[in-house]
């Protein structure tokens, strides 16, 4: 009786966003690889897309799982449980884990492999839920604010020193949760402005930020002559901006590995080194710009299939899907996943209880940095870091976690009636 | 409580969304940069070589064919394991041969794309190397083809065909030729270069990055088959030719034998001459060098680029001139001793015939001063102008001192002085008929190829007028040669003047300085030339034709240094014509003679 129910509360939007980007996922590995030659059917398991239509198979019977098991399960002492098995777990492949393109984030046991970092995202943010759901918790408070931070950036700096930057930078999504509790706004604005501060610099108009900072400022004091201490409070952000823009240059050069720096670079100069670091977004731009309006058709891509393009099944699927389809095809996914992100945050904030909106805030902004920061790096507005595109990706680690971090919410949502705050 | 916030995400979200949908609009509707760099990733545009036209002699003999060679090429980055000693065993080169030759190959794409290791590896070669292919991992063969010689005859004629240099391609306005395409340099293969070469073929493929092929580009709707080239007919007839070779073996010289009816040039010797297969394949360089430097000019084309005084053959021209001008009876006979110019001719009264008979010399420098000074003008050397003048427009008509229209490259087209050369020489109006005398003889400034005199034994066979001499008889199936070699040329000599210059010429064979010429009942009609050179022995001169009546074939030799014209070129000119005409030797002395080549006693 309850089942049907649960079946019915579904948010079924969601669920059909879900599996419409899961198929088109897995028709777009196989193009990504199709070799005429070779000729392989859509399900021949010896390639990627065979493994993957498996993943998805594994993953329909984790749905079912999680709809099984009873909702207040996740919202139980489990999930401090499964945070500190993740940190152990994060703390042991530094140790066991096997070398994956540079960076020690695997653990090999028999023909199986997986990636604790991609379920440690799902594992953080249930541990954050579930921290900040209790009514006792105030965000205004330090030590509130702290112990939150302190979760989310534990497993983060551990995953850093795999090192995987990627992976790691995927946990400063969760401190937009915070952000929506009540966390102080403050950390964000500056946080927006360096960045802003920092393009624009690394564009190549440091002058002018300097000249419109000094500008800018001048005419705020102006209106502000009353207020001394408002005065100095635009002095010292003025002073520092500027402080900031100059020293740019050499923060990149000290803060950054001297690969993290050249990727830096070549997303300003899009000239630099086309051969070398440059060498993947040159060549990703070229495979989507090169889809046209419509693009050239399913299993007509060139530049993925022959190898033009690197890694075309994991972090660069999205260039098979801009090579055959073109805008049209590239906005669908656009718009699917904007959809799934506004339509997720609705329903967190329909939530009756805290711990779930904040676990539902938690997946949306999970999976809208990982959207964002893996389609900004194939059409070159942001430095190559190997992050999937949530579901339609290669990748079984990848997938099974953000099948599980999506569905566990949308049985939350389907209980909503039934879990109050507490 | 801050429930107001999720607007700021909202933002954040369609902010990014929208950022994606017009960058992605840039990237694949607006700049198509992105479209012709995805096509310049996977278009490989292999070139299929056309395949080039063959030459056949008139009685479709073969002269030149496509041999096929191969290119070994090599992707050094798939060079991987590689039996480095066997490798160097199996293709007969060093091992630091090798290694420059890869450290070359490196140099290109990084080593990631397929360059040539080696060219032109002859077929026997190959073949042993073809087996041991699959032992070598980032090495495959590519072929092609050069031109290849089943005889060893008319090298210069027929012309070598090389990889197009940087002259030549800044010169081809069609946009054909690309670097590294191979093109007729020289001789036929150069004059019917666009006849030969067909039409390249050109198939789009699709490459993955590593530069292997991936099928055809838009189901090869941008391919194209190429056209082989139009195989040639010459009009040489080998037998001959080959006849003619051996005779000027050893000699300096030329030979060049026409079939006056038509201007088809039968036989064309340049001696010394090389083995064509020298100048293909992959020794082309240190050949081509070597024949460079070889003193006796080897590749120089002398029957068209050597100029020579024509000596006593230009008195033909000289009679035919005076009567045309009526200033000379043709039985009139002329009291010449030697006393305006040397002679060896006798004292006595000559007419034409006898005049041409015994080549006397002061007959002829009181002719060509008849037609010279007319008495035009009262000032002689004025009326020494308008006669030279008018005299040389004859000489022109008869292809002297004018380009012959040939069917070869580089035709020279002698000299025939003009009166500002005189002017240069002896100031305006300040030289006359004694200046200008021995042209009566055909010395002086007179240049004439050996090319034209044997024209001028086809004009004389002809009556007056010639076919302009060419090499091909026929361009593909057309069985035509070009449209400018099948009309006449009148020299303006009227044909009723020729008999007597001709009986002439059949007495110098049958009873003058011609009679090693002599063929029994063929009729051969010619004029000797011993042509003075300042430079060491005279050269050995002959022009003629035969059969007097229905002539088969006019020829001209110039032997060098050979002295007399009677001995070594009147030699030569007989067997060739007694060869062509009636098909064997009747006389092996003279053929031994010409073939010991010992002409100065």
């Amino acid at each position: 009786m309850r089942q049907s129910n649960t079946l019915y509360q579904f948010d079924w939007l969601s669920v059909v966003i879900y599996f419409a980007l899961v198929i088109l996922g897995f028709i777009n590995i196989y193009a990504a690889t199709y070799d005429e030659e070779v000729s392989n059917s859509l399900f021949s398991i010896t390639q990627n897309s065979g493994k993957q239509l498996i993943w998805i198979g594994v993953c329909t019977l984790i749905i079912i799982g999680i709809l099984i098991v009873d909702f207040r399960f996740y919202d139980s002492v489990a999930a401090y449980f499964g945070y500190g098995l993740f940190i152990f777990l994060l703390l042991a492949v530094l140790v066991f884990g096997r070398v994956v393109g540079g960076a020690q984030s695997w653990f090999e046991i028999g023909p199986f492999r997986f990636q604790p970092s991609e379920f440690a995202k799902f594992a953080t943010l249930l541990a954050l839920s579930k921290y900040l759901g209790s009514s006792l918790r105030d965000l205004s408070k330090l030590k509130h604010q702290i112990i939150s931070v302190a979760i989310i950036g534990t497993p983060a700096a551990l995953i850093l020193l795999q090192p995987d930057a990627g992976s790691a930078m995927v946990f400063l999504a969760l401190l937009f949760t915070l952000y929506r509790e009540g966390f102080t706004p403050i950390p964000f604005y500056l946080g927006f402005a360096a960045i802003f501060l920092l393009v624009v610099t690394l564009l190549g108009y440091k002058l002018a930020v300097i000249i419109a900072t000094i500008v800018i400022g001048l005419l705020l004091i102006g209106l502000y002559i009353k207020s001394i201490k408002k005065m100095v409070l635009i002095l010292i952000c003025a002073v520092s901006s500027i402080a900031y823009v100059l020293s740019i240059d050499f923060i990149i050069e000290e803060a950054l590995q001297p690969h993290q720096q050249k990727r830096v670079r070549a997303i300003f100069d899009p000239n630099f080194d086309p051969k070398g670091i440059n060498y993947n977004v040159i060549q990703s731009k070229i495979a989507i710009g090169s889809g046209g309006f419509s693009g050239k058709g399913f299993l007509n891509g060139t530049q993925t299939k022959f190898n033009f393009v690197p890694e075309q099944t994991t972090d660069f699927i999205f260039c098979t899907i801009g090579e055959e389809y073109g805008w049209v095809g590239s906005m669908v996914i656009v718009i699917l996943f904007s959809t799934l992100f506004i339509r997720l945050i609705n329903l967190a904030e329909r939530q009756k209880s805290k711990f779930a909106r904040i676990y539902g805030y938690g997946v949306s902004l999970i999976l809208f940095f990982h959207f964002t920061v893996n389609i900004a790096m194939t059409i070159g507005l942001f430095p190559v870091i190997g992050i999937p595109l949530p579901f339609i990706s290669y990748g079984g680690s990848s997938l099974i976690a953000f099948t599980i971090l999506l569905f566990i919410f949308l049985k939350l949502d389907a209980h909503r009636m039934q879990l109050f705050e507490r | 409580m801050y429930r107001e916030r999720r607007f700021t995400i909202f933002v954040l979200i369609v902010l990014v969304s929208v950022t994606f949908s017009f960058r992605l609009f840039y990237i694949q509707i607006v700049d198509d940069e992105y479209k012709t760099e995805a096509e310049n990733n996977i278009i490989l545009t292999e070139t299929e070589y056309a395949y080039r036209g063959l030459l056949y002699d008139r009685n479709d003999k073969l002269l030149v064919y496509n041999n096929p060679v191969f290119d070994l090429m090599v992707v050094p980055r798939e060079v991987k394991g590689l039996d480095t000693l066997k490798f160097c065993q199996t293709l007969e080169i060093t091992k630091e041969d090798f290694e420059a030759k890869l450290k070359k190959a490196w140099n290109y794409a990084y080593g990631a794309k397929p360059s040539t290791f080696m060219e032109m590896i002859p077929e026997e070669l190959f073949a042993k190397v073809q087996d041991q292919l699959i032992n070598f991992p980032g090495f495959f063969a590519r072929s092609r083809t050069v031109r290849k010689y089943p005889h060893t005859s008319l090298a210069n004629s027929l012309g070598y065909v090389g990889e197009i240099n940087r002259r030549l391609l800044n010169r081809d306005t069609t946009n054909y030729y690309r670097q590294g395409d191979y093109i007729g340099i020289s001789g036929v293969e150069s004059e019917y270069e666009e006849q030969l070469r067909g039409t390249r073929g050109v198939r789009v493929k699709m490459r993955n990055n590593k530069g292997v092929v991936k099928g055809a580009f838009r189901d090869g709707a941008y391919d194209t088959l190429s056209v082989p080239g139009l195989d040639l007919k010459l009009t040489i007839d080998l037998a001959l030719q080959q006849y003619a070779e051996k005779l000027m073996e050893g000699k300096v010289g030329s030979l060049v034998a026409i079939e006056p009816s038509t201007g088809e040039i039968l036989a064309l010797v340049s001696a010394p001459s090389y083995d064509p297969n020298l100048l293909s394949g992959r020794d082309f360089g240190t050949n081509f060098q070597a024949l460079q430097q070889d003193s006796l000019k080897p590749i120089f084309n002398r029957p068209f680029m050597a100029m020579y005084p024509p000596g006593s053959m230009f008195k033909t021209v000289q009679s035919l001139i005076s009567l045309q001008e009526g200033v000379v009876h043709p039985y009139e006979r002329i009291y010449s001793d030697g006393t305006l110019i040397g002679d060896l001719a006798p004292n006595g009264y000559y007419d034409v015939k006898k005049a041409i008979k015994n080549s006397s010399n002061n007959y002829y420098y009181k002719v060509f001063k008849r037609v010279i000074n007319r008495k035009e003008d009262p000032n002689q050397f004025i009326d020494t102008r308008i006669g030279l003048e008018k005299w040389k427009k004859y000489v022109n008509n008869f292809a002297l001192g004018e380009v012959l229209d040939c069917d070869l490259p580089n035709v020279k087209k002698g000299y025939v002085p003009s009166l500002e050369r005189y002017d240069r020489m002896y100031g305006k109006n300040r030289w006359k008929y004694s200046n200008i005398g021995s042209l009566s003889i055909g010395q002086g400034e007179l240049l004439v190829t050996p090319l034209q005199m044997a024209n001028l034994g086809a004009i004389l066979a002809n009556k007056g007028h010639y076919f302009t001499p060419h090499i091909v008889k026929s361009i593909g199936e057309s069985g035509q040669p070009l449209e400018k070699y099948r009309t006449p040329n009148y020299v303006g000599i009227d044909s009723a003047h020729f008999p007597i210059v001709i009986d002439g010429m059949e007495l110098v064979i049958m009873e003058g300085s011609g009679t090693r010429a002599f063929v029994p009942g063929l009729g051969v009609c010619g004029k000797t030339s011993t042509v003075q050179n300042p430079h060491g022995e005279d050269h050995s001169g002959f022009m003629g034709f035969a059969p007097k009546d229905n002539p088969q074939i006019a020829i001209a030799v110039y032997v060098e240094n050979a002295g007399w014209g009677g001995r070594a070129a009147a030699s030569i000119a007989g067997l060739v014509i007694e060869k062509y005409v009636s098909g064997e030797i009747t006389r092996p002395w003279i053929e031994e003679f010409a073939l010991k080549g010992e002409f100065i006693y």
